[in-house]
């Protein structure tokens, strides 16, 4: 087993048809990855050809779930329309939607949240790199690849990544591959403000998993959602934990790129949430070269075999 | 996006949030225009920059308080003439200060009391949060820690929108009554519905206050808008003040990077906001200090790339600069072809390190390493931030 999705399955995109969505399709497609379905609007009867691959276009998630299968969409679609977007996964009733978008006004992710909640679908994002869970073939295909992340640098395995930057995930998860250690699955979350799966529920899933036997947890300056994990990890969480805050060098009130990352007060400060890491028994990467190699050091003082 | 208090001002009339009126001037041919706007008495003059603590700031020219209450007109211009095109230095804008391009002249008003009210993001909750206060005109953070019995918080669940029973709960915690607190709740609401119409990340009356006759009125307001949703709001982007940003940031904006300026000497270029933000985390690791957040992006162009390298350059604290890619899916020897072509371009004569990892890496390598360019190369982001730290020292 995995968290959230696996090798079978099957996936809608939403926006295959723009350039965007339709190059992430293709390598996802060239992953392995169960691409079933693609949605636009107005472009229903088509067909994305991507070499041996013919994938139905719809005009609806409704349809194109009702036609395929597929429980999960990966979300390509512009801002101004990406709240819709995210709507018509919860509406068509889908597992789990993934927002790529970057973007996206608060105010709208702050209504779909809203109206998400207590449903049954899950929402991964806005503004992430997806979720990937490595196959076993050849550099790692096979596997489910959601999103924009680089499916080869993946390797099958037992580590759990968690982030809300796209780079640094693949920096992490790197780091793992060329020391031979794999990972379970690489989940990011997103760097927005206001986004629909927290590090803390993607960490009780990882916590659940018996296939994952260790966590890598990668945060930044602003909001209080890694303090929060660091918590449940102190008082739930079996297994080893490494941790990485990016922003330590960042100017109050300043936006470092992603939404969500501007310190607003003291809390939210890289040495705040380095001091909680540590106070909950995490293992602190001291830079972002460290991150696999602080795992490593979490593992065996663990007694934890990670490959 | 940030605007002046003068523009916010106007924003409040439209949302029927009450201030004092008030009235802008841009150059001293302006002066009598915008004083005669306004009633009969005392007037306060405030110097229009981005940036916090203008009553308690210092003039470049020794002059002090970027805020003064005025008894008579005459006084007034002579006040609005001293701050107009004077630098003004506060706790918020660093040593340099800001140069004040705009005065705003509004009624001064007579304080019974001074409250504080805002409407923000609470994270947490993923919903918007008005926080009000009986401590106003002091900052909010020290009212936070020290007594935090006195702040008041209202959550508003984004399907219902403000409930009166939520503002009737803010109203009786900060102990208005009668006429006050109707007052107040317009106010409230005009606020609350501000925040939403027009996307902004935060606005904040500090102080809101009340008069001896019963009025409460916005006597200072500070907002902010969400970037993302500027695209819906023409009317807003409209009062975009390009004299209150830093060039650089300007010149990165229309080639798409996100780039901040920062005061150190090394520079980075990095793709994604994560890697770029523990890239100068990690050359002030090993002693050195960043010059800049620089982002190009998951998928940056050779243009992005040459125009980055300008933007860098341009930058007189800069003594080296750190390259930072992580290739998952751009190819590296595209980036490494754009980062040749741009050392040339610019004629770089720093030291630079390039650390390329990732899709194509081998020949995005060789691509530098053939260009006969001194261009250090970095096996891992650790051994590429000491290599450049030693080189800048």
């Amino acid at each position: 087993m995995a968290i959230l999705v696996t090798p079978q399955t099957k996936v809608l995109v939403q926006g295959i048809t723009g350039d965007f969505g339709g190059r992430h399709a293709r390598l996802s497609l060239d992953y392995g990855t169960k691409v079933v379905a693609g949605v636009t609007p107005g472009k229903g009867g088509q067909v994305f050809e991507h070499g041996p691959h013919r994938v139905p276009i719809f005009n609806s998630v409704r349809e194109a779930a009702a036609a395929t299968g597929a429980s999960v969409s990966a979300i390509f679609v512009p801002p101004p329309f990406a709240a819709d977007a995210i709507l018509e996964c919860a509406d068509a009733g889908l597992d789990l939607a993934v927002a790529i978008t970057e973007g996206i006004p608060v105010r709208d992710m702050v209504r779909v949240k809203r109206a998400m909640a207590g449903g049954r679908t899950r929402l991964l994002g806005p503004n992430c790199p997806g979720i990937v869970t490595p196959g076993t073939g050849d550099l790692s295909s096979g596997g489910c690849r959601i999103g924009i992340a680089p499916g080869y640098i993946h390797r099958r395995g037992h580590v759990g990544v968690v982030s809300r930057s796209g780079t640094l995930t693949y920096e992490a998860v790197y780091q793992l591959t060329v020391r031979g250690i794999g990972q379970s699955t690489c989940v990011g979350i997103g760097g927005d403000p206001v986004n629909g799966t927290s590090h803390l529920d993607i960490i009780r899933m990882f916590s659940a998993d018996p296939e994952t036997r260790g966590i890598v947890m990668i945060g930044e300056i602003g909001g209080n959602a890694e303090a929060e994990a660091a918590r449940w990890i102190k008082a739930h969480c079996r297994k080893p934990v490494a941790g990485f805050i990016a922003g330590a060098t960042a100017p109050a009130g300043r936006r470092m790129g992603h939404a969500g990352a501007i310190v607003g007060g003291a809390a939210d400060t890289a040495a705040a949430k380095i001091a909680i890491f540590r106070e909950c028994g995490i293992e602190v990467a001291a830079t972002p070269s460290d991150m696999a190699d602080a795992l490593i050091r979490a593992a065996q003082a663990a007694g934890v075999a990670l490959d | 996006m940030n605007i002046h208090e003068y523009q916010a001002k106007a924003l409040f009339e439209k949302f029927g949030v009450a201030a004092p009126k008030g009235a802008a001037a841009k150059s001293p041919g302006e002066f009598a225009g915008a004083l005669a706007g306004l009633p009969e008495g005392p007037v306060m003059v405030k110097s229009q920059i981005h940036a916090g603590g203008r009553g308690k700031g210092t003039f470049t020219d020794g002059t002090k308080g970027g805020v003064k209450f005025c008894k008579t007109r005459a006084e007034a211009v002579e006040a609005a003439s001293r701050m107009l095109g004077n630098t003004l230095v506060t706790a918020q804008t660093g040593p340099a200060g800001r140069k004040v391009q705009t005065v705003y002249f509004t009624a001064a008003s007579d304080i019974r009391k001074e409250y504080y009210l805002a409407v923000l993001l609470d994270r947490a909750e993923s919903r918007p949060v008005i926080v009000a206060s009986t401590e106003g005109g002091v900052e909010i953070e020290k009212v936070a820690r020290e007594t935090p019995a006195k702040i008041f918080k209202v959550l508003v669940d984004p399907a219902y929108g403000l409930a009166d029973f939520q503002v009737r709960e803010l109203l009786f915690g900060l102990g208005l009554s009668g006429a006050e607190a109707k007052n107040a709740a317009r106010l409230v609401r005009g606020l609350f519905a501000m925040y939403l119409e027009t996307d902004a990340s935060m606005v904040e009356v500090n102080p809101l206050i009340t008069t001896p006759t019963g009025e409460v009125l916005a006597l200072d307001a500070k907002v902010t808008f969400d970037d993302n949703a500027l695209f819906r709001h023409p009317e807003i982007v409209a009062l975009r003040d390009l004299n209150e940003e830093d060039p650089k940031e300007i010149e990165a904006s229309k080639h798409s990077l996100s780039y901040i300026a920062l005061d150190g000497s090394i520079a980075c270029l990095v793709n994604g906001a994560g890697l770029a933000m523990s890239t100068m985390d990690i050359i002030k690791h090993f002693g050195g200090n960043p010059a800049n957040f620089l982002d190009v992006g998951g998928g940056a162009s050779k243009e992005q790339v040459v125009a980055a390298f300008k933007i860098i350059v341009g930058d007189p604290n800069v003594r080296g600069i750190f390259v930072n890619i992580f290739g998952g899916i751009m190819d590296c020897n595209v980036i490494a072809t754009g980062i040749v072509e741009a050392v040339r371009e610019v004629g770089l004569r720093l030291p630079l390190v390039v650390r390329l990892e990732g899709n194509n890496v081998v020949a995005g390598k060789a691509t530098l390493a053939a260009s006969g360019l001194t261009i250090v190369s970095g096996d891992s982001m650790a051994d590429a931030a000491q290599k450049i730290v030693r080189l800048v020292a």
